[in-house]
């Protein structure tokens, strides 16, 4: 596997100057895995970077309807904010229990992990029922088509995270901390934290921004 | 992950090294600082906003998005663990060119987006009967 990464690295950088410069790096990666991971997780940065986008040359086109202003409950985004937060730091004890080989106390942290990430979503999906209840779904302006794209595909990714999360847990409940289920688990502790990164983007640019406006 | 399950023969010694390897700088108080950092660098903006502790949006928005760039960065250092040396510079280089590349998505689309309505804001329905 290392080989693979070693090859490609010196294709993409051409010949004898690119071997000189990844010796001179040390540690070789031994799996490729993690590195391959983060590079899906760039690929979705420049997704979420698209839908950003998209929202800040759309955001303020109400036509005729609500601003962010009249319907973000700014207290209610600060609750799911520090949900979110939370998830995090309890998925890093998760982390550490992992590399202290006690699976009990991860099994504790992930399922607390998937428990404030479930809350997230259900106070995301309160809050996007409430908006189309109030006609303002995102057919109603230029500015909740690009809100409801850009937030939904952040709660869309948090889904797919706590499906991943609870197919860990029986993972790890039926085989152990073996090797491939702590491979597993570095790859979901990735993903969760960089959802939270992209969450910090979404709370400043659309919510506290668009409160502001 | 699928690639390992196709071929699990792939080395379960270097997997375990690796693993090893990347937990051992991870500390509770590494999680512990970014945590504490995020739950500062989260509050402040919110307050701001909430508390209209400033008359002209425009500089609050210009700080929490000072804040947000910080938050950003605390949360890579301590929750992602990037540092330049890791998995050999690759996460590092990839990182940077990712950055690069959203840099000029979004300030590309702002600009030329604002731009265009400056400058062809729709005719008024007087100047589309004049039009020859």
């Amino acid at each position: 596997m290392s080989d693979t990464t070693a090859t490609v690295a010196l294709a993409a950088a051409g010949g004898g100057e690119a071997s000189r410069f990844y010796d001179t790096g040390g540690h070789h990666p031994e799996n490729g895995t993690l590195l391959g991971f983060w590079l899906y997780l760039m690929s979705d940065c420049l997704v979420f970077a698209c839908l950003f986008a998209a929202y800040g040359v759309l955001g303020r086109n109400f036509a005729t309807g609500p601003s962010g202003a009249e319907i973000f409950d700014l207290r209610l985004v600060a609750v799911n904010t520090s949900l979110l937060l939370l998830s995090s730091i309890t998925y890093g004890f998760a982390v550490i229990a992992m590399g202290r080989k006690r699976q009990g106390a991860t099994l504790m942290w992930l399922a607390i992990t998937g428990l404030l990430g479930a809350g997230f979503i259900g106070i995301e999906l309160h809050e996007f029922s409430s908006l189309i209840r109030e006609g303002n779904g995102p057919q109603r302006s230029a500015f909740l088509s690009s809100f409801f794209t850009l937030v939904g595909t952040h709660g869309l990714h948090v889904t797919f995270g706590i499906i991943w999360l609870v197919t860990l847990i029986l993972q790890v409940a039926k085989r152990g901390l073996i090797a491939a289920n702590r491979r597993r688990l570095m790859c979901l502790s990735m993903f969760w934290h960089f959802l939270d990164v992209i969450w910090i983007g979404v709370f400043t640019f659309v919510y506290l921004m668009g409160a502001l406006a | 992950m699928s690639s390992l399950d196709i071929n699990p023969a792939a080395g379960h010694h270097g997997d375990e090294e690796e693993l090893d390897h990347d937990t051992l700088h991870i500390t509770v108080g590494g999680y512990v600082t970014g945590f504490v950092l995020s739950v500062i660098l989260t509050a402040i903006p919110f307050w701001l906003v909430m508390a209209k502790v400033f008359a002209n949006p425009n500089v609050t928005i210009w700080i929490i998005l000072g804040f947000a760039i910080v938050q950003i960065y605390v949360h890579m250092v301590f929750f992602l663990h990037m540092t330049s040396k890791a998995e050999g510079g690759w996460t590092w280089m990839s990182l940077i060119f990712t950055l690069v590349l959203v840099v000029i998505t979004l300030s590309g689309s702002l600009w030329v987006m604002y731009h265009l309505k400056t400058n062809m804001t729709l005719p008024s329905p007087e100047q589309l009967r004049n039009i020859p």
